[in-house]
């Protein structure tokens, strides 16, 4: 009896771990950009090492790439000198070493984390690194999905594999059902608000039960996105036909005879019956409500109609509200807000643009209250566009631009002002995360929207009551 | 890399849960295609003011913090984002251990690459340490041990391979392209 973690490891071990080596495990999808990879690239070339699987290897721009069109397709320079070095050098170091590159022209490009499942390169089964934290969102297909640093982006160039210690696995199950306008986001929220954000340290998570299985692939990544905020070295669902439709047709899925190979494979991946768990623990899906964060980590996290704890003599709970400026016991949804933001690999997908275009629709956003979106790829651009969303939010007085990470950790110069207060669907709350002294509340899109209409933290519900 | 045996040095301590990779160093200066010179944004935000002056305040801008090469610090150390370039930073500032109760897994990881120590410690350990910033310890990598001012001896857990490695200066990447055999058998039973 085997977990569908056990099943995907086994399957890549190169060499098994031993007590005093760790193993050698193979990647089938390794995803770059630009921020992590030219140090790694730097390697190769110091030491004379060719890029041993550049045809598993795919590069997108998402980090540093500006989000204004002019800069993009109308010839107008990239405002910050250093963000347009590391894009050329990715350039010349994809062509130098073989590797397919989604420029920032191309119409397949967007975020990395978006841009792998949209092509149907994310795969059930398969182990897929990225150097990046949340590439734990890839994990909502049953893939062993992790982040790595530069130095193991390096090992990967030039063996197609990493040494890894097999880490410990954790069942979460989220049993009953969510209510209305409460999103993944906001299950995710709470599950870190319960578990911590070390919660999961050492441990790969399985979300299961109800919920996760009611879920559409688009939520599920949502889900496992942020297993990484709460420490996990890994988030993953167990595939089922929810996967098999999302990824059916997709560019780089299995196609014809090799479909059928491919999902009589993946069907056997779920964990067997009675496999065990190092860890398991139960939660009520239903009991769940919008979540917003009022602090500086992602467990910081209380209901939107609650108010914020008072967590008395903790000097760190009392940094963190100070540098928030928000007090103890006050309800959140008092506070008042300056900019939101709407996009990331944690919400920038097409279901998540609807959602917030639902509230939009006919609606002004508040005045003072600056909204950006920013759709994960542009593809899904492109998709948003088709329907019309573009024009829900410029007529609601959002700026609308090209993809990419962005405001979410503003690399690219889309910055939150200091001591601003962001209501933002991505997923850092950090001191700083969106610029020096920026203040963020984390949300969904639909707590998002309803707050730059009402221009301060807004329950959805209010709104979306009739 | 050169093998790192035993070090002694004075803590310099931050007294902070959950300090993610955003606080070691921003991500404004991770536009750089380099490694080298990040000690200077090393807790940007925090050694300085908004207005670009010292933070005097800041335990690392504390004239008795200055030469420390073992900083402590709270639970949960190195959490968020998976950048390198924070063990670059903390690294290329002097840093050469980081003592905490608990620490970050993939900042962990990255340290171990780098020859940054993440040295995990007892809840009652880490406490004493967070209380007595300038605590003379010494960390013996070899034996992965850990003294104390009073003379107490403490074991850290800490990879095995790491720590064959790094006490010797064995090349990790060296390690592993010796593999190809084993990987290119992979590769064709994938293939057959």
């Amino acid at each position: 009896m085997k977990t569908m973690f056990q099943k995907i490891w086994e399957s890549h071990e190169v060499v098994a771990e031993t007590a005093q080596t760790p193993a050698v495990l193979y990647v089938d999808t390794h995803l770059i950009h630009e921020v992590t990879s030219p140090q790694a690239f730097s390697v190769l070339r110091e030491r004379g090492l060719r890029l041993r699987r550049p045809d598993l290897t795919l590069a997108t721009i998402d980090h540093s790439s500006p989000t204004r069109t002019e800069q993009i397709f109308g010839g107008a320079p990239i405002t910050i000198e250093s963000a347009a070095l590391q894009i050329r050098q990715l350039e010349r170091n994809c062509a130098e070493f073989g590797v397919e590159l989604f420029g920032l022209k191309s119409d397949q490009r967007g975020i990395v984390h978006i841009v792998g499942p949209e092509l149907g390169l994310t795969q059930p089964g398969n182990t897929l690194v990225c150097g990046d934290s949340h590439t734990s969102t890839h994990g909502a297909f049953g893939t062993l999905a992790f982040g790595i640093g530069s130095t193991e982006v390096g090992h990967v160039f030039a063996t197609q594999c990493l040494l890894q210690r097999r880490p410990a696995t954790f069942a979460l199950n989220v049993e009953g059902a969510l209510d209305r306008c409460v999103t993944a986001k906001d299950l995710i929220l709470s599950i870190i608000g319960q578990i911590g954000v070390a919660g999961g340290t050492g441990h790969v998570i399985e979300y299961r039960g109800a919920v996760i299985r009611a879920m559409s692939m688009e939520e599920r990544m949502t889900v496992c996105n942020m297993s990484i905020e709460a420490g996990a070295r890994a988030g993953m669902i167990a595939p089922d036909e929810t996967t098999y439709r999302y990824l059916s047709g997709r560019r780089r899925a299995p196609a014809g005879a090799a479909w059928e190979r491919a999902t009589e494979r993946w069907r056997l991946l779920p964990s067997d019956p009675g496999a065990r768990y190092d860890r398991e623990i139960t939660l009520d899906g239903s009991a769940i409500e919008p979540m917003v964060t009022y602090g500086t980590n992602p467990g910081m996290v209380v209901a939107v109609s609650g108010s914020i704890p008072d967590t008395k003599d903790d000097p760190v709970f009392d940094k963190a509200l100070a540098y928030m400026g928000l007090r103890a016991g006050e309800p959140i949804g008092n506070q008042p807000v300056n900019v939101v933001f709407i996009g990331s690999c944690t919400n920038g997908r097409l279901s998540d643009l609807r959602s917030a275009a639902q509230l939009m629709r006919g609606h002004k956003i508040a005045r003072g209250v600056r909204a950006l979106i920013v759709p994960g790829s542009q593809q899904i651009k492109k998709a948003a566009e088709e329907e019309g969303l573009d024009r829900v939010f410029i007529d609601a007085g959002a700026e609308w631009r090209e993809s990419g990470c962005s405001m979410c950790l503003g690399m690219n110069g889309d910055l939150v002002g200091q001591g601003e207060y962001s209501v933002s669907t991505s997923n850092r709350n950090f001191e700083g995360r969106q610029g020096p002294g920026a203040r963020t509340l984390l949300a969904s899109p639909l707590t998002a929207a309803a707050s730059a209409v009402r221009g301060r933290v807004t329950d959805p519900r209010e709104i979306l009551s009739s | 890399m050169e093998p790192i045996r035993e070090f002694r040095s004075r803590t310099a301590v931050l007294p902070y849960t959950n300090i993610d990779t955003d606080q070691i160093i921003p991500a404004r200066f991770l536009r750089t295609t380099t490694r080298e010179g990040l000690g200077r944004h090393l807790f940007a935000d925090w050694r300085s003011n908004p207005d670009g002056t010292l933070n005097d305040q800041f335990p690392l801008n504390q004239p008795d913090a200055s030469g420390c090469s073992i900083l402590v610090a709270g639970r949960n150390f190195g959490c968020g984002s998976s950048r390198e370039h924070a063990p670059w930073a903390l690294l290329d500032y002097g840093i050469r251990a980081v003592i905490s109760t608990e620490i970050a897994d993939i900042f962990a990881t990255n340290s171990l690459k780098n020859g940054l120590l993440p040295v995990v410690v007892d809840a009652a350990t880490g406490q004493w340490l967070l209380d007595h910033p300038g605590a003379e310890v010494s960390i013996d990598l070899p034996a992965a041990s850990l003294r104390l001012p009073n003379g107490t001896r403490l074991t850290f857990p800490i990879e095995a391979f790491a720590r064959y490695r790094l006490s010797n200066g064995v090349d990790e990447l060296g390690f592993l392209l010796a593999q190809e055999p084993q990987i290119g058998a992979y590769e064709r039973r994938l293939q057959s």
